[in-house]
């Protein structure tokens, strides 16, 4: 059987062995916890509790504005003791909610279970996502509630469960699929009834023959009366790019430019599918998600459960603190992910791992002058040339970025990652692509 | 004899071709002002863009048909826009105001506090991706050189405090420096060597900017009070002196607490 990819990539390291096979233990409680109201991409949320409030696990503390939004809820029960701007893993502060336990854990009236899935309708799914606070815990935070809305002309056939966890280090994926196989099941199906979709398939890379082998149990348990597949993948970077991962499952190309949607296929994070399985069965907002608190930097790397809005400092103190030789700290994977200046940032609905990287793994390394080889051009998964693009950039030459497609980076990184002249593409690229976007904004 | 031969084949093609291109040289000649040219060797040539054209020859034909001011040419100077109105026969209108770039910033690399370690791409645009830069101060100078690597004079060069140093000499005053820094850090003021200036940008409350650098205004007033012509205003916690009513007096730098305000005059001359 030839196996199910997609055109370039590169294969990274796994490091995966810290954290792979731990199971998942709840993380502590913070004494006070500090939640962005800006959670996703789109539109913020604006607070609809007041300093001296008292609030209970699960309760909504912030309101969404506009569609693409979602709301955000309190992960603690206490007061809220202040709201004003904190540090963000994005960098730039945004307002945030300042909640002070009192130990007490007390669950919001609010959460109870929802009907059976058998009972309820597509639209009362959607909504079920929308209240829960849904977004993409992949890490691209993209509310779900507006995937499952697709415009009507589009019919959905497909939709595809992101398990492949391509990102080095991160095992937070993995390990729902071994301790909650039942959950992303239920998830996936309940995905599939809001998209009146007729096929499920969930996309694991074939390092993780336990989570497969997991799945696939659970797809026979759970899956009667379901079109539902568990596909194994190549292990390569970067498989869990929706495109990518879309090509590699069903063999269909995404324009450029475009959504999976005009190829008639949602994809969704597992993680998300457990948070959906969690908010109809028990009613439970998205408060909570499993971080992998890793690298080489960690005393005792874990999978953790952790609330919305623990600081990240607080997690490296549980987990052992840090190594003598810790040098970065990044929030996701090392490819993708978010370098941070401290660990006073919250973690927020999209923090798949807090990495810790020592001396060896952050050298920075004198780039030269392109030499054209072409490496990171086999290595795009978009087909672009990143070298011109890259180049172009550094001369300030934007509309030549543009022309050589640019704006359809991802930023996965794989050029930077393959360049033997050690040439920041990646970083060009993205500097080209907010250059190209203002310009257009402009006008 | 084949000698000869050869001889009379490639001279008759060089005097056929010869012939051919001497006649479409006259019977397809393009009609160009001949104006142009003498203009466009006025210009510096830098081709920076300053005057809103392309490059200095787009302009040149744009001055000769009367499309663009004549005093368009920053870096010219009054000096360009009279010859050029001297070939075009046209009254003189140019004023004789140099322009010159200058860093409204002291920051430098042991002034300024850094938040954290920045390694990514040594570009003042690339650093403000994360956060808005890894300064403490979020209104100085970053110190990568951007402004260095847009200056079509060489007019510009990194100094050894992290700090870009202007070349008074070789500045045109184009502006494509102050465009190009994320920060504004960069003004294209007057260069006439008179007047104090605040050599600051930074708009923080006096606390903030007090943590973040060692050099900042804080914008406590005390030269508002001292200034006899009135020339010193606040904003923002950031003083400004308007230097067309700054008559050199100095009172305003023996104030200054935090050593902020120079003299225009050293300005030029140490950079």
């Amino acid at each position: 059987m030839s196996q199910r990819t997609f055109a370039g990539g590169i294969h990274p390291s796994y490091f995966k062995d810290y954290t792979a096979g731990k199971p998942t233990a709840a993380a502590r409680a913070p004494t006070q916890v500090i939640i962005p109201l800006h959670q996703n991409i789109g539109a913020p949320c604006e607070a609809v509790v007041q300093v001296g409030d008292e609030v209970k696990v699960g309760q909504k503390i912030g309101e969404p504005q506009g569609f693409v939004s979602a709301p955000i809820h309190a992960s603690i029960s206490g007061k809220v003791t202040k709201i004003g701007p904190y540090n963000h893993p994005l960098g730039k502060p945004v307002e945030a909610v300042f909640i002070e336990n009192d130990g007490q854990d007390t669950l919001y009236e609010g959460v109870k279970p929802n009907k059976p899935l058998e009972e309820l309708t597509p639209q009362e799914v959607i909504q079920i996502a929308k209240e829960a606070g849904l977004v993409g815990l992949g890490g691209a935070t993209f509310p779900t509630h507006v995937k499952l809305s697709p415009p009507p002309e589009i019919a959905i056939d497909t939709v595809i469960i992101n398990a492949a966890e391509c990102e080095p280090f991160l095992t937070a994926d993995h390990v729902l699929m071994l301790e909650r196989a039942d959950d992303v099941v239920y998830g996936l199906k309940a995905f599939m009834k809001a998209l009146q979709a007729t096929k499920g398939i969930i996309g694991i890379e074939d390092n993780k023959p336990d989570a497969i082998v997991s799945m696939q149990k659970a797809v026979a348990k759970g899956g009667q009366g379901y079109d539902l597949e568990v596909h194994a993948l190549e292990t390569k970077y970067p498989q869990g790019a929706e495109k990518m991962l879309i090509r590699a499952t069903t063999g269909r190309e995404v324009p450029p430019g475009a959504l999976p949607m005009a190829v008639n296929v949602v994809n969704q994070n597992n993680g998300t599918a457990v948070a959906l399985a969690e908010a109809i069965k028990l009613g439970k907002p998205l408060y909570e998600r499993v971080v992998t608190v890793t690298g080489p930097g960690i005393q005792h790397p874990a999978n953790l459960i952790v609330r919305n809005g623990t600081l990240v400092s607080e997690l490296i103190e549980q987990c052992g603190g840090l190594t003598a030789d810790a040098r970065k700290l990044i929030l996701g994977g090392p490819m993708m992910g978010l370098a941070q200046p401290s660990g006073d940032v919250p973690v927020i609905k999209g923090t798949s791992g807090v990495l810790i990287l020592t001396q060896k793994f952050v050298k920075d390394h004198a780039s030269g002058p392109c030499i054209k080889c072409g490496k990171c051009v086999d290595a795009c998964p978009m087909h672009l040339v990143p070298n011109f693009i890259g180049s172009a950039a550094e001369k300030n030459n934007f509309e030549l970025a543009e022309k050589y497609g640019a704006l359809d980076c991802f930023e996965c990184g794989c050029c930077t990652y393959t360049c033997p002249a050690k040439r920041p593409l990646v970083q060009w690229i993205r500097i080209a692509k907010g250059e190209i976007l203002a310009r257009r904004n402009k006008q | 004899m084949n000698v000869v031969y050869a001889l009379m084949v490639l001279g008759g093609l060089g005097l056929l071709f010869g012939g051919l291109l001497s006649y479409a040289a006259q019977r397809f000649a393009v009609e160009e002002d001949e104006r142009v040219e003498v203009v466009a060797d006025l210009l510096p040539n830098a081709n920076c863009g300053a005057c809103g054209y392309p490059g200095c020859i787009n302009f040149a034909e744009k001055v000769v048909a009367g499309e663009a001011p004549v005093d368009s040419c920053i870096p010219g100077g009054k000096a360009v826009s009279d010859r050029i109105c001297e070939v075009l026969g046209l009254e003189s209108v140019a004023s004789d105001v140099k322009k010159i770039a200058q860093v409204f910033c002291l920051g430098t690399k042991d002034a300024a506090a850094d938040l954290f370690e920045y390694q990514g791409i040594k570009d003042c645009k690339a650093a403000m991706m994360f956060g808005d830069g890894f300064k403490a101060c979020k209104y100085g100078c970053l110190g990568l050189g951007t402004c260095v690597e847009v200056c079509p004079f060489d007019a510009l060069s990194m100094g050894e405090n992290g700090l870009p140093v202007v070349d008074p000499e070789r500045c045109g005053g184009c502006g494509l420096c102050a465009k190009a820094c994320p920060r504004g850090v960069i003004r294209i003021v007057d260069a006439a060597p008179r007047g104090k200036v605040v050599l600051c940008n930074s708009q923080d409350r006096g606390r903030a900017t007090r943590n973040a650098c060692e050099v900042g205004c804080i914008g406590c007033k005390a030269c508002v009070r001292a200034c006899p012509q009135e020339a010193v205003t606040v904003e923002n916690f950031l003083a400004y002196i308007d230097r067309t009513k700054c008559n050199d007096c100095g009172e305003c730098l023996d104030v200054c607490k935090r050593d902020v305000i120079k003299d225009f005059k050293d300005y030029i001359k140490t950079n």
